[in-house]
């Protein structure tokens, strides 16, 4: 047997390549894109999945290996009200609009841990996980969206503690309680449209990642957190209004406390800014999420 | 005729090198300032565009196997990242049909503190694959990898080999319909390679589309039906896997081409590194084509960095033909005095007869000690060998259909009759 003739028959044959046309569709086409408005949020939706599992990805290794677990969700705000109501209730003395000032602190501070948590997270979420934008593809929106629904989780868990606490205090939420998860809503909008232009600029501009905190600390004393709204003079209302916590807060405590309701001067502002805010960011986002892979 | 799985038409993709490396707020804010006032931002170089794709195009039909060789910086990466829609290109179209996967890494978005259990879902849905998918392909997965024990054990408790299996193992099971792979298969043991290769060969039968690129080219050889080179962004080859090889062999080795030493296609420490390789003769005169049955000195040259001397190394050859290893040289193999190396200099290995008949061989070389690789050049140069009359006899080779292949062994016989 001559090895020729062996080598013949194990050589696979070279199939003629016809660059003929297709009539079928193509199930990925890759252009290089233009304009302002190519959303494609369909891809998102498909992706959907992966969202979910980066939610709880998160969530489970923030409390794995901590002995309380997922407890911490409900010890921090609930540290954090008694520290407040022993120093901005009990030494300074701020008024809290005729509720219990812990049980005050702690419905303002479930959304704002919230939206702290989440814009901190999420602005800087992009360059944390750069290993995957430079080497698997989904629809890079995913990243920023994961990051700021996390800290709902968290929400969750302390929302479970106002219960006890309401009790404790004797107060028992009215027909308001239904709308409150629209200001949840609202509450992960305001959340994620800041970290969706925080976490854009990220990729680019380093700096961001240095401002985040600052921003965070400024924004908490700018939101009435600790002190009541009705403690900012009149004639700066509207212009307090624009900041997009206010409104969230407000709702908080109107629907689990029926503390008055909060005014249409003081929701509608802060509905319209978070939108404004939240497409802003969402056409920044894709028209730069395609330079993320190249200058990451 | 099959069907076209994938097309590319005229990518390009340029990169913008920035003059100023770091884009931060401040220089947007000084440049901004300067501009203002009317002043030219001094010291700064005007951005120019890097061209890593020039006008790229080819078809890839259904359930064919396309290889994607050429050197470091020569696009593949790029073409690569663009067609798993991680870039964009900056001009050009790609259509892709059917269920793409694409695997530049295994084990992406692995997350040491979660259980193996848990990475197999969250890879395999980075990856496209949706959770009723991974639920029916879940204990497939994971008895392909064999770390059915340790599968509710956080990752960071693996061992690498471990870690690896179960990485490739989800990449196994994707089942795309296309499939663009990135050197993965360079991973695991021995072992572990021989059965990722098995899948490979499967994906293949089962008339999936596949582009690889890969380094390693008897994979290319073994893998893929057709093969593409590329060049500075340039495609310059595209057709039988054998013969796009020799032409990328060819173009190393030609004269322009970057001297051994400037190489940087080299897993090197940097610190001590092989600068040439000649061939010469028993007078130590320069030959090439060498010839079967002479005297052939191999003269690997060596330079130190820095000012150490590095302890008991050896120099080692691999001559490979037809993208295998042929026969291995290696300093240590014939003696056992150290070999120290310091400074710059040469080893000399002498081959008194030389046993490769006629044909084109590519050496790597490396220089290292049991515990460290200090420099490993594949395709370090090349031999030219002449058919000779290696055992004197005046005949070269029974037939002339052995020409080129094996090697010469001294042999005597002997005959003895028994009944």
């Amino acid at each position: 047997m001559n090895m020729n003739e062996l080598e013949a028959k194990s050589i696979p044959q070279v199939p003629v390549v016809i660059a003929g046309q297709t009539n079928r569709r193509p199930s990925v086409q890759i252009r290089p894109s233009r304009g302002m408005f190519h959303l494609d949020l369909r891809s998102v939706w498909q992706y959907r999945e992966l969202l979910v599992f980066l939610v709880w990805r998160d969530t489970k290794v923030r409390y794995k290996q901590a002995v309380i677990g997922a407890g911490w969700a409900v010890f921090q705000p609930l540290i954090s009200m008694l520290l407040f109501t022993a120093i901005f209730s009990y030494l300074a003395k701020l008024p809290s609009d005729g509720v219990p000032y812990p049980l005050f602190a702690y419905a303002g501070l479930l959304p704002w841990n919230f939206i702290a948590q989440a814009t901190s997270r999420s602005g800087t979420s992009l360059v944390g996980e750069s290993h995957l934008i430079s080497k698997v593809y989904f629809p890079r929106l995913i990243i920023p969206l994961a990051a700021a629904s996390a800290p709902a989780v968290d929400l969750l868990c302390a929302l479970v503690m106002m219960i006890p606490l309401m009790l404790w205090f004797g107060m028992t939420p009215g027909w308001q309680i239904l709308l409150f998860p629209i200001f949840v809503i609202i509450a992960l909008l305001a959340a994620l449209a800041v970290s969706l232009w925080f976490s854009a600029l990220h990729v680019k501009f380093r700096d961001v990642g240095h401002i985040i905190p600052f921003f965070v600390q400024f924004w908490m004393f700018a939101s009435p957190v600790v002190y009541p709204v009705s403690l900012i003079p009149e004639k700066w209302r509207a212009l307090y209004s624009l900041n997009p916590v206010v409104g969230v807060v407000e709702g908080f405590r109107w629907t689990l406390l029926g503390q008055r309701a909060p005014s249409v001067e003081t929701i509608l502002p802060s509905i319209c800014i978070v939108l404004l805010l939240f497409v802003s960011g969402v056409v920044y986002f894709k028209r730069v999420e395609r330079t993320f892979a190249d200058v990451i | 005729m099959s069907d076209i799985a994938i097309s590319v038409r005229n990518v390009s993709k340029e990169y913008v090198i920035a003059a100023v490396s770091h884009d931060t707020l401040r220089d947007r804010i000084v440049h901004a300032c300067r501009s203002l006032l009317g002043r030219n931002a001094t010291g700064n170089v005007a951005p120019h565009a890097f061209h890593a794709l020039n006008d790229v195009s080819f078809d890839v039909t259904e359930g064919e196997v396309l290889g994607i060789i050429g050197h470091n910086g020569a696009g593949k990466s790029t073409l690569l990242k663009i067609l798993s829609r991680i870039t964009e290109p900056s001009a050009g179209e790609v259509d892709l049909y059917g269920r793409v996967t694409s695997l530049l890494e295994v084990g992406t978005g692995f997350h040491a503190e979660l259980t193996g259990r848990e990475n197999v879902y969250l890879n395999a849905a980075m990856l496209g694959m949706r959770k009723v998918d991974i639920d029916r392909r879940f204990d497939e997965i994971v008895e392909f990898s064999g770390t059915q024990q340790f599968i509710d054990t956080p990752v960071k408790r693996y061992s690498s080999g471990m870690y690896v299996r179960l990485a490739f193992s989800v990449a196994a099971h994707l089942d795309p319909e296309i499939l663009i792979v990135d050197e993965v298969l360079s991973v695991g043991d021995g072992a572990f390679q021989k059965k990722c290769l098995g899948k490979m060969d499967e994906v293949r039968r089962d008339g999936r589309t596949v582009i690889l690129v890969s380094h390693d080219l008897p994979v290319v050889a073994s893998l893929c039906q057709r093969a593409i080179l590329l060049r500075q962004g340039n495609v310059v080859g595209d057709g039988r896997p054998q013969q796009i090889i020799e032409q990328y062999m060819s173009e190393a080795f030609s004269s322009n081409e970057t001297s051994l030493a400037d190489r940087t296609d080299r897993y090197t420490k940097g610190e001590l590194m092989v600068q040439a390789i000649t061939f010469l003769d028993e007078k130590l005169n320069a030959v090439q084509p060498a010839i079967s049955g002479q005297h052939l000195v191999i003269r690997v040259y060596y330079h130190c960095h820095v000012r150490t001397v590095f302890k008991d190394m050896r120099v080692m050859i691999v001559v490979n033909r037809d993208e295998r290893a042929a026969c291995i040289l290696s300093t240590d193999l014939v003696d056992r005095k150290p070999l120290d190396l310091a400074g710059s200099g040469y080893v000399d290995f002498h081959v008194p007869h030389l046993p490769l008949c006629g044909g084109r061989y590519f050496l790597h070389a490396a220089i290292e000690n049991n515990v460290v690789t200090q420099d490993w050049v594949q395709y370090a140069a090349e031999l030219q060998v002449l058919d000779g009359d290696y055992y004197g006899t005046g005949r070269i080779y029974p037939h002339d259909g052995w020409r080129g292949k094996g090697m010469f062994v001294d042999h005597s016989w002997r005959m003895e009759r028994t009944s």
